[in-house]
């Protein structure tokens, strides 16, 4: 019958990581699944025939190798190949290029400014240093500060010590680093626009902060700390689009005897004598398990699937004021071939990466003005792909699938739901920024997806359509995700727990909040661990 | 100025103008005294090439010997260790071959054109060896390493790009077959072989027609992502399928100066490459002594914990030092890190669990790493493209 040993929700990827590690310890899990098809905001789907659209999430850098080997993903099918380059795009017609081979990066920067061509060094150097304090932490449980626990008092200290260690002129810089905005830390390093500009996008994806707002230098080590095959700060696609991911990750899940329940729309979380007893689904099945795993991210778990009066208020209220603004949209674009744009060759190896066209920080601050106004950016920030440069499934041979993440996107419009007029004047924007460098784009166009935050909400689950389910800023990082006393992955009823990018170490496709929890849900059911630890980055 | 007249001490290819155009790196290696690309443009991304699309290999250096005559079969079935009568016409079979005292002296794959007609791939130069195997044979062997040239085309898009450029219904070409077409006037030869464990072919032409193929392929090949690729992205590819390179998993026994370091095939994981129902072949004695008395080393795959690569390292059991790793490296496909060692038996049987020792330097500070290792008894990378006929279009 319906009766589990643990009931996840949410076939997203951490939802499928989490199901694969309890199953692999023996226990009997489903997975639920609100849509007809798995994968949450790590899907593929051929929304133009022939054409195949990673339609959220678009890129893979910060799945967490350890996983990927020890899940055996490769033989369910997942393959990450690493994309090189990327452009920014000027106004006068000339563009920044970003090469993954160091002498070369070093003339093309140089080409706009030899200082900071040397000063890229430097802040290479830099910003490494960030990313080697926080990705010791990615497959581990963040440590309860105010917890007395032996193991909390050993990680505490550890994370003191790992700090300490730097001495006091770095341990300054790391504080100023964590707390800092993108482009205040980038303008210790560069001098030119285009260079700082394209750099300060990764500070912003995701995020409903500007490239001035503190915390946001922290989003760009979110995205540098990720790596592809060791090489640390690299990005790839999956091949076959995101949803190979999750595809693969069903497939591990399966093997291990789990059970994936699509349209299975989860209506609540239910409770007797505070203890999680199952999932009631709004059709009004009942599935049966002690133990309750919501990949749903904190406000939909807490406000939606669970009964006010089975929670405690301080949770209500934390839930309540959890930060998850929406911040960006989505085009997915079917090309009849290749766009040429303005100074760059089309030949180049730039055209495999990733592509934008805001050449300064006051252009990308300007973008989050019109956020603040309620409206979206009428010059936005894209980062845009062209995965079929790299990926041959992805598109008919000669054509091409274009992915093109936007910010900003408001989750309302001054105050009011997002309406078709809306989503059409959203959508124009992105596609007159595109053409304003690029002559033939408009007429390649033979299908266009937009997504603005009232899709990816109504369609994956994110509220607001927040790709990170939570901001990352630092009040919302580590023991304080979702919120302090929370953080390490146990709800506040027995036997709920949290596995969503919403817990520590946030989103972006890692699945390391889905492995995390199912450590603790095994620790609490006394049964042996399942999921590896990290590997040293030293 | 110098007392002597500049020469040129290396040799290229006849796909060398072409080579050199795409080789952005400028990384330059030398295979048998060619020059050779280690890298065109970034070795990854090389490498994703052969994985994900197409990657394009020159391997004209390769030495390429043409066997016929009444009793060219005969003759390489003395001389290799597999019965050669199972290759069919158009068909290739990897082989070995080794000296009377039953070690490998090299690998190679082994082209059968005609009912007494064959090409030998070797990796090493076998003039001489070769000649000195005639006796008592009637057949004639001829040094055809310059007469054709090679590429391995090699990678999901492959057959699609191949079909493109002519090879008429190349999908149905199974595994280690053959098939002949014509390429502007002159023949073209096309394998279903290769060294990277996926679908891949090798395609061998006059090497008149080399440019112009290197041309069309790349032409044809665009809209399928293809690539040309350097040795050093070939090595990752080869490790990770499973193969061994002569001069680096093993050394040819007739190069051996110091007693003991030849292997045999049994040593090398390459018993299934023996037969001894066969007639004659040298070695044969020897390796049947080997087989009763047991061999001295054992050829394993280790998947290595952690994710760096054991290059060099000592392997052990215990505190014991019972072997060393000849190839290592990070597989980017499989995710796994792979070792291939040469282990003292009775250790490193499939199973076994060791340990490597690995150095590792970060910033010029050097670590010691005890990494536990286990030996698996397959490659952990396999493509089912590989093997699938007809073959899959990417």
């Amino acid at each position: 019958m319906n009766q589990y040993d643990a009931i996840v929700i949410g076939a997203g990827h951490n939802g499928l990581t989490n199901g694969a590690y309890l199953a692999k310890a023996g226990l009997k899990v489903a997975v639920l699944e609100r849509n007809p098809y798995i994968g949450g905001a790590t899907v593929s789907r051929e929304l133009h025939k022939g054409w195949y659209y990673s339609n959220c999430s678009y890129v893979s850098s910060l799945l967490r190798p350890e996983i990927t080997r020890d899940l055996e993903l490769p033989r369910h099918g997942l393959q990450v190949v690493p994309f090189g380059g990327g452009a920014t795009f000027t106004r006068n017609g000339d563009y920044f290029g970003n090469y993954s081979d160091h002498d070369r990066h070093y003339r093309e920067i140089a080409r706009h400014s030899k200082r900071d061509a040397n000063a890229y060094d430097r802040y290479a150097a830099d910003t490494s240093l960030q990313t080697k304090l926080i990705r010791p932490y990615l497959l581990r449980t963040p440590p309860d500060p105010t917890s007395l626990k032996p193991r909390d008092l050993r990680d505490l200290l550890e994370f003191a010590r790992s700090f300490m260690a730097l001495g006091e002129e770095k341990l300054l810089d790391t504080i100023k680093f964590w707390t800092a905005s993108v482009g205040d830390y980038l303008n210790e390093y560069f001098e030119t626009d285009v260079i700082k500009a394209h750099m300060a996008g990764s500070g912003i994806i995701g995020t409903a902060l500007g490239v001035y707002s503190p915390g946001t230098a922290y989003v760009l080590l979110h995205h540098y700390m990720g790596d592809v095959d060791g090489n640390v700060g690299a990005w790839g696609f999956a091949r076959g689009g995101m949803g190979a991911i999750a595809n693969a990750l069903s497939k591990a899940f399966q093997s291990y005897g789990g059970e994936i329940i699509c349209d299975a729309n989860v209506d609540e979380i239910m409770v007797r004598n505070g203890h999680v007893t199952g999932v009631a689904l709004k059709d009004g099945t009942e599935y049966r398990a002690p133990v309750v795993v919501s990949n749903l991210d904190p406000k939909r778990t807490f406000l939606d699937i669970t009964n006010p009066s089975d929670l405690p208020k301080d949770v209500l209220k934390k839930a309540r004021n959890f930060k998850i603004r929406g911040s960006s949209g989505k085009l997915n674009i079917a090309l009849d071939g290749l766009p040429v744009f303005n100074g760059l060759d089309p030949k180049s190896r730039l055209m495999a990466g990733d592509l934008h066209f805001s050449d300064s920080l006051e252009r990308q601050e300007r973008a989050y003005d019109d956020w603040k106004a309620g409206t979206w950016s009428k010059d936005p920030y894209l980062d845009m792909m062209i995965p079929s440069l790299t990926d041959p499934t992805m598109a008919p041979p000669g054509k091409h699938m274009m992915s093109v993440f936007v910010q900003y996107a408001p989750p309302k419009i001054e105050g009011r739901e997002w309406t078709d007029e809306d989503k059409d004047g959203f959508e124009k924007s992105v596609i007159d920024q595109i053409s304003n460098y690029s002559p033939n784009f408009r007429d390649l166009i033979l299908h266009c997806e937009t997504r603005t935050p009232r899709e990816i909400e109504a369609e994956v689950g994110l509220t607001e359509g927040n790709i990170f389910m939570g901001e990352l800023t630092f009040d919302q990082l580590l023991f304080n995700r979702p919120f302090p006393g929370y953080a390490q992955y146990r709800g506040p009823i027995k036997g709920m727990y949290l596995c969503s990018s919403g817990t520590h170490p946030g989103g972006g496709v890692m699945a390391a909040p889905g492995a995390n929890a199912a450590r603790e849900i095994l620790a609490d059911l006394k049964r042996p661990n399942t999921v590896p630890g990290g590997y040293a980055d030293d | 100025m110098s007392d002597f007249n500049r020469e040129a001490r290396l040799l290229t290819t006849p796909f060398h103008s072409r080579v050199a155009a795409m080789c952005d790196l400028n990384d330059w290696g030398n295979w048998m005294g060619y020059t050779t690309p280690n890298a065109y443009f970034d070795v990854e991304l090389e490498y994703f090439a052969v994985r994900s699309t197409t990657g394009v290999f020159d391997l004209s250096p390769m030495n390429k010997y043409r066997v016929t005559g009444p009793d060219a079969e005969r003759y390489l079935n003395r001389l290799i260790t597999r019965d050669v009568t199972k290759i069919g016409v158009n068909r290739v079979g990897y082989a070995i071959w080794c000296d009377d005292n039953g070690q490998v002296i090299d690998d190679g794959t082994i082209f059968r054109l005609g009912e007494q007609d064959y090409r030998i791939c070797s990796y090493q130069r076998a003039d001489d060896w070769l000649a000195w195997n005639t006796l008592g044979f009637d057949v004639s062997i001829e040094n055809e390493s310059d007469a054709v040239a090679g590429l391995a085309v090699q990678g999901p898009t492959s057959c699609t790009i191949l079909t493109l450029l002519g090879c008429t219904d190349l999908n149905q070409l199974k595994p280690f077959g053959i098939a002949h077409y014509t390429f502007e006037g002159r023949p073209l030869m096309v394998s279903r072989t290769g060294f990277t464990g996926d679908l891949g072919y090798e395609v061998w032409v006059p090497p008149e027609s080399a440019v112009a193929l290197w041309d069309q392929l790349f032409e044809l090949g665009r809209d399928y992502l293809i690539k040309p690729i350097g040795s050093h992205a070939l090595e990752l590819a080869r490790i990770e399928a499973g193969f061994l390179q002569a001069k680096v998993d093993f050394m040819p026994a007739e190069e051996i100066v110091r007693v003991g370091r030849s292997r045999s095939p049994f040593e090398l994981g390459l018993s299934w490459l023996v037969d001894f129902s066969k007639p004659l072949f040298n070695g044969r004695s020897a390796l049947l002594k080997e087989q009763a008395k047991g061999s001295r080393y054992r050829f394993a795959m280790l998947d290595v914990e952690g994710n760096k690569p054991a290059e060099h390292s000592f392997i052990l059991k215990g505190d014991k030092q019972v072997g060393t790793v000849t190839s290592a490296a990070w597989c980017p496909t499989a995710k796994a890190n792979i070792a291939y060692a040469q282990i003292e038996v009775p250790h490193g049987a499939v199973g076994d669990e060791l340990v490597a020792e690995i150095y590792y330097q970060r910033e010029l500070h050097w670590t010691r790493l005890l990494a536990p290792c286990k030996v698996i008894d397959a490659p952990i990378f396999k493509s089912p493209k590989r093997w699938q006929t007809p073959a899959p279009p990417h």
